[in-house]
């Protein structure tokens, strides 16, 4: 649910980024800290085991700029992957503004992708938000990765009608990491402005 | 769909600044902080200029939400306040109307018992804010008021991501 703050003239919106154990949410939330500059970004924060696998939620405010005279500012937030987190994940999708799926391109991570997919499709119910009318976009993480599935295949399971903006993505060099996060921006300003209208 | 905006207008803006800015002097706290569930700074009060309020609003929302859940877990409906003691300063934090999160830091100066018992009545306070303001939105939905996001275009959009 975005907060729209007349007095301080700003926007707020919150994005979640989604999907399976070790697919690359934080790494996303990295690449994305390390290439912004200072005054767009706050502090990145990072809740996660001595391993440094998110045991609650990583979160990086980013200002993107102004629109009409309104600060427009994007909460990003990961999700802990692994299954048996299923209780942090449902709190961090409250008052979601738009999801991101990052996808594992490997073979064998196809069926956690899966899973991840309709735990998030259940999650979001349970909110009592719809995934196909929330603004969402899908990325396949890992494509330089020897053992990748076909793109097509991906395609076929987690986007099987294609109606849902993917990109492609190696979130550890950061190919395709701005243009998923551009893209989700983009589709929840837009939806805003449905809203209001 | 849930997803509807929380818009609060200067003169909303203005009145919970009050509440906060009294609640501060009159607990004697070293700053007061209104977040929202989902994680959004609202209003800030007090002495402690400086701080990552973002990060402050994210955590407190996460650790209420937290809270809440484990409340569901034992049966119970919320645990609506929380004391974190420190060495030097302790938060005092509490969900009213189950929508809006009240912050308090304060020091060795104050106590516990007058934090809670000042923060009971600004809680009130808040409350009938947020209550006009969830009113205002309903209205606004009703009379097809527009926000300001109904006049931008698709040009403004794409300008904000030009490099």
């Amino acid at each position: 649910m975005s907060f729209i703050n007349y007095s301080a003239r700003e926007i707020n919106c919150k994005i979640v980024y989604y999907g399976p154990g070790l697919c690359g949410k934080t790494t996303n939330l990295q690449f994305i800290y390390n290439r912004t500059n200072p005054e767009v970004k706050g502090k990145m924060i990072s809740l996660a085991t001595e391993t440094e696998r998110t045991l609650f939620f990583d979160f990086l405010p980013l200002a993107l700029g102004e629109i009409r005279g309104f600060k427009t500012r994007f909460h990003l937030y990961t999700v802990p992957g692994q299954v048996f987190y299923d209780a942090s994940r449902k709190l961090i999708l409250k008052g979601v503004d738009g999801v991101v799926f990052v996808a594992d391109s490997q073979v064998e991570r196809m069926e956690a992708n899966l899973e991840s997919m309709d735990n998030l499709r259940v999650n979001l119910a349970e909110q009592g938000y719809d995934l196909d009318q929330l603004p969402f976009v899908i990325q396949y993480n890992k494509r330089d990765v020897p053992n990748a599935a076909a793109l097509e295949e991906l395609r076929k399971l987690l986007n099987p009608q294609g109606k849902v903006p993917d990109f492609e993505a190696c979130a550890t060099k950061g190919t395709g990491v701005f243009e998923t996060l551009k893209a989700t921006a983009k589709m929840i300003l837009k939806d805003l402005r449905s809203m209001s209208r | 769909m849930m997803n509807s905006s929380l818009v609060m207008y200067d003169e909303d803006y203005r009145k919970l600044l009050a509440i906060i800015q009294r609640l501060a002097q009159d607990a004697t706290a070293k700053g007061v902080f209104l977040v929202d569930t989902n994680g959004q700074m609202v209003a800030e009060a007090g002495e402690m200029q400086g701080i990552d309020t973002t990060s402050l609003a994210s955590l407190t929302a996460g650790n209420i939400a937290a809270s809440s859940g484990l409340a569901k877990i034992i049966g119970e409906d919320e645990f609506p306040t929380h004391f974190h003691q420190g060495q030097r300063d302790n938060l005092f934090i509490t969900l009213v109307a189950s929508r809006i999160i009240l912050v308090v830091v304060f020091d060795e100066r104050s106590s516990l018992g007058l934090v809670r018992l000042r923060v009971k009545k600004a809680g009130v306070q808040v409350a009938q804010v947020f209550e006009e303001i969830r009113k205002k939105a309903e209205h606004a939905h009703a009379s097809g008021a527009g926000s300001p996001f109904s006049e931008i275009t698709d040009d403004d959009i794409d300008n904000l991501f030009s490099e």
